[in-house]
């Protein structure tokens, strides 16, 4: 039995799980009926605060996720968790074990936790992202935790634009120099040094430390990313690391970022759709009898170069978009 | 690229009751992978009620359900009950593991299980019911 | 053999291989390209003396019964007393459990080995919410000291040999109670328990508590022993699982000396003098369907394991050195189909465990691919092991697989891949690190899926199963477990805490908290509180409170 998108959206808004794990699924295999239910959603979303969660793997991010939850469980608040995992690029499968982790939020339904392949999408998977990170806040969850491995460029877009990013390190392994040559280092809100028992922790903290005093463009009044250590697995480090969050909310309410920071989610949003939507209409453009096949045998025969190809393009596309 | 409709499997295999024997289910999960499905892996020890729990929040059409210990009748029936309960009788369940036939023909008769695949079933085996099933949906 | 004499054999065997071998390949060529053992370890043509050009006798092979052990750890092996046969069992009640026992007694397989089912390996009572559905299914219930009384009613402790497959002191506290209770000398009392905190954790993820804290119990065991119960095995380093678990032969080997090399580093950091408990560790090893391989393996283990408490532990004692140990014909290669071809896997693997020098044996029954075993094949397996030994004539000498050129070479090959990982797992800390951050399980992860792929594709033949299949195979008659022996074990715990010194038990139960918060050997606490009559899960929360709880991070497989 399938519901209509009024139906799904008219479930979420009661609160109905499942209501929101089928439109969850239509989002991510980009069904064009979730539209209608996502615009109705989005005047409801807005209220949870989203916080990023991403770093090596390894490092032990489900599990500080986990325990999150668990403190803001504590704290009577609802959470949503999205736990986004590579997909393989040669059969577009994915293993997401996230879930092994965070045993022990299973069976609250006040948690609600969704597993995600990045399907190997360029862009799109922060679209999809989004739209799940909207559809579990307009379902309600006061914390919405979206985790990512800080791997590769995608995977970085998708926390960047949420109201807290962390990013989490373990000693060792160099991972202070990956930070950085992953340009991690400039959208980390709170940086976590997890395993903090383990050798080199006071050192992995004093080096993160330098490094963000250090960072260019730093100013008085700007938010300074605190250093918190945590040992996951037991627990330790959480309240602190909820604290932070906390004064991370507080900061951005007061000086007024909050706002900025929603408009830069907004505007990041609507570019990424408008790069799905535009690199798709230009994909069909060259796909079509005529225009794109004829510029690319002139491309091929040295006719063209292929600058003055795109602008042919572009001025096809608009063109026709106006019409 | 995620563009037009990016329609994939999802499967929920879990390990309900007490047993830990997860060579199986590992093996089955790299297969389904490797099948282009996405699946979702419980981690060990589930009670009946966290594991279609968490079915229902990832919203797969396939349940597959690993037991070796013996605990079959007890665990799956009960996973069936909760399914209906949940108006989620739509999900295809499969099990795995040491299972009777006897016990398999009553699971599948009696309690709606999709199919029961017993030891030395060959993957692309589980793969094909697993396509098949999910295009009739 | 003189390097002279090898030249002159190798002269000949270019000829041979020019004039005989050569046309015979052009003209009919092999079955295929490379031959391998089940663990993929490949396997020459041909074995001779020029495989062993160094092979130096008294250093690598001895005389039975002396270091390096390779040939056997008796100087008269089965001449003098042949392996013991040793079923494991247990399922459904205590009293059903003890009638099995007495079968197996009276069909000549005096050595007991009893099996707890999952609830009792968790520390749980047959009455916990997880427990439902599993009492009594694959292992016999045990909820308390009462169910142990059952379990062994008739059974005079001080007269049998007995292997409980069980960690952690509260089980063994309890037999060890009975046992006093009869009045047995505790200088007297024979057994094993498994008490290996690894090899279930890795195999077959059991685990209740943080890894530290489970090795720690584990020591108790062992340290109480030593000092209390001299003639006992208080653990036995297994394989087994992590094998059933798809590793290779040569991973079965490296990863179970690396968690003996563990238990050991453990012990002596507990003050305990190697050549005090040297001498009683005991091993187990799984028996695979490659013959030639396991057999290598097993003499392998033997060589290793000398060297190992000799030169890295200071070992001066040679029984320390001994490596004896327990083998089973594995559980996994087992069929659901053509059942009865089941016989004869088990016949195959358990005579190389005999060949390679086992001190007790378990055959796997028929029908173990689908349930526990019914009396019949049971007695079936039982028998199996009483023609290996009493007709075949293979006991008649001593490791008669010595100095064949093959199994000599696989021996050495064996023994060169397993050194590799030994000091991979050092380079890592040990065992326990090296379980903790996922390499053993993901080692065992790719073997066993590389088997499988060979399965798939026809290379790895399985008879009745991707080969000389059947279509409509007639069902056997299996093992039923019935829900009433689950109830009625619920029932008893009811009786029991109605029953019992409450402020008694509840007094112990304090003594073993306070004794756990300083971290002190809970051996003889745990056994004062099991007499007042706590409950296992009453013990094991006070284990639960103390140390916390096990968390569980799956290594998932990454595509090979």
């Amino acid at each position: 039995m399938k519901d209509s998108p009024n139906d799904l959206y008219q479930k979420l808004l009661k609160g109905d799980r499942r209501a929101a794990a089928r439109l969850i699924t239509l989002v991510e295999n980009a069904d064009p009926s979730a539209r209608q239910a996502l615009k109705m959603l989005h005047r409801h979303s807005g209220g949870g605060h989203i916080v990023g969660m991403t770093g090596s793997p390894g490092s032990g991010k489900s599990t500080l996720t986990c325990r999150l939850a668990r403190h803001y469980r504590d704290e009577d608040r609802s959470v949503g968790i999205i736990c986004v995992d590579p997909s393989s690029p040669f059969t577009g499968g994915a293993l997401l074990g996230d879930r092994v982790r965070m045993q022990e939020l299973s069976g609250d339904p006040e948690v609600f936790i969704r597993s995600m392949g990045s399907r190997g999408a360029l862009g799109g998977l922060s679209v999809a992202t989004n739209d799940v990170i909207n559809i579990l806040d307009a379902f309600g969850k006061d914390v919405i935790i979206v985790e990512t491995v800080g791997a590769g460029q995608v995977e970085i877009e998708v926390v960047k634009y949420t109201h807290t990013c962390i990013v989490v390190t373990m000693p060792g392994g160099g991972d202070e120099i990956q930070a950085i040559k992953a340009g991690i280092l400039e959208i980390g809100d709170i940086f976590v040094v997890n395993k903090s028992d383990r050798d080199g922790a006071p050192r992995a903290v004093a080096d993160l430390e330098m490094m963000l005093e250090t960072k260019p463009g730093t100013s008085e009044e700007a938010w300074k990313p605190p250093v918190i250590t945590t040992m996951a697995l037991a627990g330790e480090g959480i309240d602190e690391l909820a604290a932070a969050i906390s004064a991370h909310r507080g900061f951005l309410v007061e000086s007024g970022l909050l706002e900025e920071k929603t408009v830069q989610r907004m505007r990041a949003e609507l570019l990424e759709i408008l790069n799905l939507k535009v690199s798709r209409a230009a994909e069909n453009a060259l796909e079509e009898e005529g225009v794109g096949a004829e510029l690319v045998r002139r491309m091929a025969d040295r006719e063209i170069d292929p600058h003055s190809a795109a602008d042919e393009v572009v001025e096809y596309l608009l063109k026709r978009a106006g019409r | 690229m995620r563009g037009a409709m990016d329609k994939k499997i999802r499967v929920f295999l879990a390990k309900p009751g007490l047993d830990g024997h997860d060579r199986g289910v590992l093996i089955v999960g790299q297969a389904l992978r490797d099948a282009g499905m996405e699946v979702i892996y419980s981690g060990l020890k589930q009670t009946p009620e966290n594991l279609v729990e968490a079915a229902l929040q990832e919203d797969v059409g396939i349940l597959g359900l690993s037991i070796l210990s013996g605990a079959h009748m007890a665990l799956i029936p009960r996973i069936m009950e909760l399914l209906r309960e949940s108006d989620a009788g739509d999900v295809t369940v499969i099990a795995g593991g040491v299972i009777p036939n006897d016990d398999a023909e009553v699971l599948v008769a009696e309690h709606g299980v999709a199919r029961v695949f017993g030891p030395g079933t060959d993957t692309r085996e589980i793969v094909a019911f697993i396509r098949e099933r999910e295009e009739r949906r | 053999m003189n390097h002279e004499e090898i030249d002159k054999i190798e002269r000949e065997k270019e000829r041979w291989e020019r004039e005989v071998l050569t046309p015979a390949l052009l003209a009919r060529g092999e079955r295929k390209e490379r031959f391998e053992t089940v663990s993929g370890h490949e396997i020459g043509r041909l074995y001779g003396p020029w495989d062993l050009p160094d092979a130096d006798y008294v250093r690598d092979l001895g005389f039975p019964g002396e270091y390096p052990f390779t040939r056997g750890i008796h100087s008269t092996m089965y001449r003098g007393r042949p392996w013991t046969i040793r079923q494991f069992m247990g399922f459904g009640d205590p009293d059903e459990s003890n009638r099995r026992l007495k079968y197996l007694i009276e069909h000549g397989a005096p050595g007991l080995n009893v099996a707890f089912d999952l609830p009792t390996i968790h520390g749980l009572n047959s009455d916990h919410a997880l427990a439902h559905g599993e009492v009594g299914r694959d292992g016999v219930p045990v909820d308390s000291l009462e169910d142990i009384e059952r379990l062994f009613a008739g059974i005079p402790l001080a007269d049998v040999s007995t292997s409980l497959v069980i960690a952690y002191p509260p089980i063994p506290s309890m037999y060890l109670a009975m046992a006093i209770d009869q009045g047995a000398d505790l200088k007297r009392l024979q057994g094993t328990f498994q008490n290996d905190s690894f090899c279930r954790d890795v195999a077959a993820n059991v685990r209740v508590l943080p890894r530290r804290a489970e090795l720690k119990l584990c020591t108790d065991v062992v340290e109480y022993f030593t000092n209390n119960v001299p003639r006992w095995y208080p653990i036995s380093i297994v394989g087994y699982q992590i094998r059933e678990k798809g590793c290779t032969a040569a991973q079965e080997l490296a990863f179970n000396l690396s968690d003996g090399i563990e238990f050991v580093k453990s012990f002596i950091g507990r003050g305990l003098d190697v050549d005090r408990f040297g001498p009683r560790l005991s091993f187990m090893w799984n028996a695979h369907n490659d013959f030639f391989e396991e057999i290598a393996k097993y003499r392998a283990a033997r060589r290793m394991w000398a060297h190992i408490m000799k030169e890295r532990f200071g070992a001066r004692d040679p029984r320390s050195m001994m490596i004896r140990f327990h083998t089973q014909t594995a559980g996994c290669s087992l069929t659901a189909q053509q059942p009865l071809n089941n016989v004869v896997r088990a016949t195959i693997q358990g005579l190389a465990a005999v060949l390679g020098g086992t001190q007790s044996l378990h055959t796997d029954s028929y029908d173990e691919a689908m349930a526990l075993p019914t009396e019949e094949s049971l007695k079936l397996a039982v028998r199996t092991q009483q023609i290996i030994a009493e007709e075949s004539g293979v006991a008649n000498t001593i490791d008669p697989m010595g100095g064949s050129y093959f199994v000599e070479k696989l021996t050495s090959e064996l023994e060169e891949e397993a050194w590799e990982y030994i000091n991979k797992i050092d380079e890592m800390g040990g065992m326990l690190e090296a379980v903790e951050n996922g390499f053993v399980q993901r080692e065992v992860a790719h073997a066993a899926w590389r088997y499988q792929t060979g399965v798939e594709d026809g290379s790895q033949v399985i008879v009745g199963v991707n080969k000389y299949v059947e279509e409509d195979e007639p069902p056997i008659d299996l093992l039923k477990i019935t829900q009433e022996m689950e109830d009625a074990q619920k029932e008893r715990i009811a009786r029991l805490k109605e029953r019992r010194d409450e402020g008694k038990m509840r007094e112990a139960l304090e003594r073993l908290r306070e004794a756990a918060e300083n971290d002190e050997n809970l051996f003889e606490l745990t056994m004062d509180a099991v007499r007042a009559y706590a409950t296992l899960e009453e013990v094991w929360d006070v284990y639960r409170d103390r140390y916390g709880k096990f968390e569980e991070s799956s290594i998932l497989v990454e595509s090979v």
